[in-house]
C-alpha cells in the first residue's frame, strides 16, 4: 500500500495542516476519539506524541501534557493497542512522534512492525540522529514502508539541509525558530531569512513549518513559505474540563484555518 | 582493548551523540575544533598556569597514617577538595572556559546537583567577565543552601527547576532546553562525563590531570607509579575518569568506581545505576539507565546531590562491561559514618559524595602493603547540614 504521507503531498502543496497530540492526555483513553474528530475538522496530518519522562526540545505545555499521560499510564504497548483498528475508523495520515529511549526499549524493529501492522506512515524521532538511523535502522523502517522524517532548524546549513532533503521520508519538519516547543511566537518573530534561504535551495521534498505555530495568523504566515504547517502546544492548551472534546477539537482547527 | 573514545564518540556499544537537529550546529562546532583548541599552546599555556595559581594544583596526595593503621594498610588521598572552591569540578569548568572564550561564546549555562559544578562554573565566569545562568534542581536549591548563597555572590543567575524529582537530571533538561532555545552566544558548561560526545572525552581530558599528578607522587612517595588500587565515587563520572585516565592502560591496578545506594540497592531510592540500570538513550548518550521497562527514566535518589542522577557517563558504562573497572556501592547510612571516620581520624571533614568512595574501604580485603589511592573529590562544607542532622552536634 501507498505510504498516505505521499498521497497527502500529491494531492494538496499548500495549506496543509498537521496537528500534534500527546497519546493519553488528557485522558488515557482519548486517542482514537481525538484522531477521529481531528479528521472530521479537517486536520490532513496526525501526530501522535509518545510521551517521555524527560522532554528535554520541549517546552512546559507538552512538558506536562507527558508527564500527565504518564500519569494516567500510557506506554507504547498500551498506544499501539489503542490504535489497532484506527485504519476502519480514519484514512488521514497518522505520526508517531517521540523521544528514541521508549522506542529503544520496545525494539525499533518491533516498533516499525507494529507501526506497519496499525497503519502509521511515518516517525518523528527527533533525537534520532540520522547517522544512527543509516547505521542501525533503516532497513526496519524501509522494509515497513514507515517514513523517518527529519527537522531542520535556522542553524541549519544548506549543505546539511540538501543532505536531510535526500533522506528525509513524506516531508521535512521545518522548526521554525531555534526553540523549543511552544514559544508562543508573532508574526513578526518568524525569521523570514531563513524561510527564504529554504526556499530557495530548490528542495524536491515538501516542508512544513512546526514550533510556536498557534493560530491563525501564525498559520497563514507559515503556509506562505511552506507547504504548511504543524501545531501541537495551542492544540493542547485548547482542551478545557467543561467543553467536550468533539466541540474543542472543531473549534480549534476551524479557528486555526479561518481566523 | 581501546578504554578511550573512538571517532564517532563510542566507548564500546556506549556513548554517541543523540542530539535533536536543534544542538547539532553547537555540538557539530564542539565536536571538530575542541581537540585543535586543546592541544594549542595558547590554550595549554593558560590552562597550566591557571590550573596552578588559581585552582592551586597539583592537589596534594596525602598519606592518611591513622586511617591506614584503622585499615591495616597503606591509605593515600588525593586532596581535589584543597582545589579553590573546594572539589575538582573547578578542573572542568577552568578547561571549558577557556574553550568558550576561543569559540568565541559570551554566555554560560550549567547544571548543577551539589551545587558544586554551579560554583566552579560561577567562579571562572566571574574570572572571565562571562554572564552565567546555572540550573539546579528546586530540591538541591534547598538541600545545598550554601552554595546557592556564592553562586549568587560571584555574580550567576541561579534557576531553580521544578520539574521531575527536582534534581540533577531535571536541571540537565533544563539546562538542554535553554541551549536549544539559545543556540549562537552561549556555552553549555557540563559537569561531567555524560552528555553527547565530544563532552565524555573532553571533560575526562580536562580531569585527568588528577592521574597524571598521581603517578608523580605515587612515584616520590611510594617508589612505584602505580597503586595497588584507586578508588572514587561515581555520579555523571567525572573525578573517578580523571583519577583512572592515565591508569586505564595499567592494566595491575584496580579501578573501583563507587555509586550512591541511597537507602539500598534493593528499595526505590537508589541511584546505584550500574546496578540497577540497563542500556538506553538520555541527555544525548547512550548509556547505562535507571528505567522502567517503558523507557521512562526513573527517579534516583541519594542524599548526596552531586550523586543523585539516573545515568553514569558512557565511559564508565564501558569500564564496567569491559570489566576494567569494577563498581561498588554504598548506602546513605555508610557513607555518613564513613565520613565521621576520616573526619575523627584525620581531621579531614569529606564532601558526601567523596564519602561513598571511603564507605568502600569496608568492602575490600587489603595487603599490608597495598597502597589504595582514594580520589578526595570535595570537602564537606556544604554538607555540614546533613552532617549535623545526622549526627547531633
Ligand atoms: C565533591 C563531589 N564529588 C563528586 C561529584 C560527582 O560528580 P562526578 O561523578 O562527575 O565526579 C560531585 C558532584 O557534584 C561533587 O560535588
Amino acid at each position: 500500500m501507498k505510504n498516505r504521507i505521499n498521497t497527502l503531498f500529491e494531492q494538496k502543496q499548500k495549506d496543509i495542516l498537521s496537528v500534534y497530540f500527546t497519546a493519553g492526555y488528557p485522558n488515557l483513553n482519548d486517542t482514537v476519539s481525538i484522531i477521529t474528530e481531528l479528521e472530521k475538522a479537517g486536520a490532513d496530518l496526525i501526530e501522535i506524541g509518545i510521551p517521555f519522562s524527560d522532554p528535554t526540545a520541549d517546552g512546559p505545555v507538552i512538558q506536562q501534557s507527558s508527564h500527565l499521560a504518564l500519569v494516567n499510564g500510557m506506554n507504547l504497548n498500551l498506544l499501539f493497542n489503542q490504535l489497532k483498528n484506527i485504519r476502519d475508523k480514519v484514512s488521514v495520515p497518522l505520526i508517531l512522534m517521540g523521544y528514541f529511549n521508549p522506542v529503544y526499549q520496545f525494539g525499533v524493529e518491533r516498533f516499525c512492525n507494529k507501526c506497519n501492522e496499525t497503519g502509521i506512515d511515518g516517525a518523528i524521532l527527533p533525537d534520532l540522529p540520522l547517522w544512527e538511523f543509516e547505521n542501525n535502522y533503516q532497513s526496519f523502517f524501509e522494509k515497513n514502508g514507515i517514513h523517518n522524517i527529519l527537522l531542520i532548524t535556522p542553524q541549519t546549513s544548506d549543505e546539511r539541509i540538501l543532505e536531510i532533503d535526500n533522506k528525509t521520508g513524506g516531508f521535512i519538519y521545518m522548526v521554525s525558530s531555534s526553540s523549543t516547543t511552544g514559544k508562543n511566537q508573532k508574526v513578526e518573530d518568524f525569521h523570514q531569512d531563513y524561510f527564504n534561504r529554504v526556499n530557495s535551495l530548490g528542495l524536491k521534498t515538501p516542508r512544513l513549518i512546526g514550533f510556536g505555530i498557534s493560530d491563525n495568523q501564525t498559520f497563514n504566515k507559515a503556509c506562505e513559505n511552506a507547504n504548511g504547517a504543524i501545531i501541537g502546544t495551542a492544540f493542547i492548551n485548547s482542551f478545557k474540563n467543561n467543553i467536550p472534546l468533539e466541540k474543542s477539537i472543531t473549534e480549534f482547527v476551524k479557528s486555526v484555518k479561518n481566523g | 582493548m581501546d578504554y578511550n573514545v573512538d571517532e564517532k564518540g563510542y566507548y564500546g556499544e556506549f556513548g554517541g551523540a543523540w542530539i535533536p537537529e536543534m544542538m547539532y550546529a553547537n555540538i557539530e562546532e564542539l565536536r571538530l575544533r575542541y581537540l585543535d583548541i586543546i592541544h594549542s599552546e595558547e590554550f595549554i599555556e593558560e590552562f597550566i598556569h591557571l590550573l596552578k595559581n588559581y585552582v592551586g594544583r597539583p592537589s596534594p596526595l596525602y598519606f592518611a597514617k591513622r586511617l591506614s593503621e584503622h585499615y591495616d594498610t597503606k591509605i593515600y588521598l588525593k586532596r581535589e577538595d584543597l582545589n579553590h572552591t573546594g572539589s575538582h569540578k573547578l578542573n572542568n569548568t577552568v578547561g571549558q572556559i577557556l574553550l568558550a572564550q576561543k569559540l568565541g561564546k559570551t554566555r554560560i549555562i550549567a547544571e548543577t546537583g551539589a551545587g558544586q559544578h554551579g560554583v566552579a562554573t560561577a567562579t571562572v565566569c566571574a574570572l572571565k567577565g562571562v554572564q552565567c545562568v546555572v540550573y539546579m534542581g528546586a530540591l538541591d536549591v534547598e538541600r545545598q543552601a550554601p552554595n546557592v548563597k556564592k553562586m549568587k555572590m560571584l555574580g550567576a543567575e541561579v534557576i531553580p527547576v521544578h520539574s521531575g524529582n527536582k534534581t540533577l537530571k531535571d536541571a540537565t533538561n533544563e539546562a538542554m532546553r535553554d541551549w536549544i532555545n539559545n543556540p549562537v552566544h552561549t556555552h553549555y558548561i557540563i559537569g561531567s562525563v555524560v552528555g553527547p560526545h565530544p563532552y565524555p572525552d573532553m571533560v575526562a581530558r580536562f580531569q585527568a590531570v588528577i592521574s597524571k599528578e598521581l603517578k608523580v607522587q605515587l612515584a616520590e612517595q611510594t617508589g612505584n607509579e602505580l597503586p595497588t588500587r584507586i578508588i572514587a565515587c561515581v555520579g555523571g563520572g567525572s573525578n573517578a575518569a580523571g583519577a583512572f585516565y592515565h591508569f586505564l592502560e595499567n592494566k595491575e591496578v584496580e579501578l573501583i568506581g563507587v555509586e550512591a545506594a541511597g537507602k539500598g540497592v534493593d528499595t526505590d531510592e537508589t541511584a546505584a545505576t550500574l546496578k540497577v540500570g540497563s542500556p538506553g538513550v538520555l541527555h544525548s548518550s547512550k548509556t547505562m539507565l535507571m528505567q522502567n521497562k517503558d523507557g521512562q527514566i526513573t527517579e534516583p535518589y541519594s542524599i548526596s546531590a552531586g550523586l543523585d542522577y539516573p545515568g553514569i557517563g558512557p565511559m564508565h558504562a564501558h569500564l564496567f562491561k569491559s570489566g576494567r573497572a569494577k563498581y561498588l556501592y554504598a548506602t546513605d547510612k555508610e557513607v555518613l559514618e564513613a565520613a565521621l571516620l576520616l573526619t575523627q581520624k584525620e581531621g579531614i571533614i569529606p564532601a558526601l559524595e567523596s564519602a561513598h568512595a571511603l564507605a568502600a574501604l569496608n568492602q575490600l580485603e587489603f595487603n599490608e602493603n597495598d597502597v589504595t589511592v582514594i580520589n578526595l573529590s570535595g570537602r564537606g562544607d556544604k554538607d555540614m547540614q546533613t552532617y549535623l542532622d545526622y549526627f547531633g552536634y
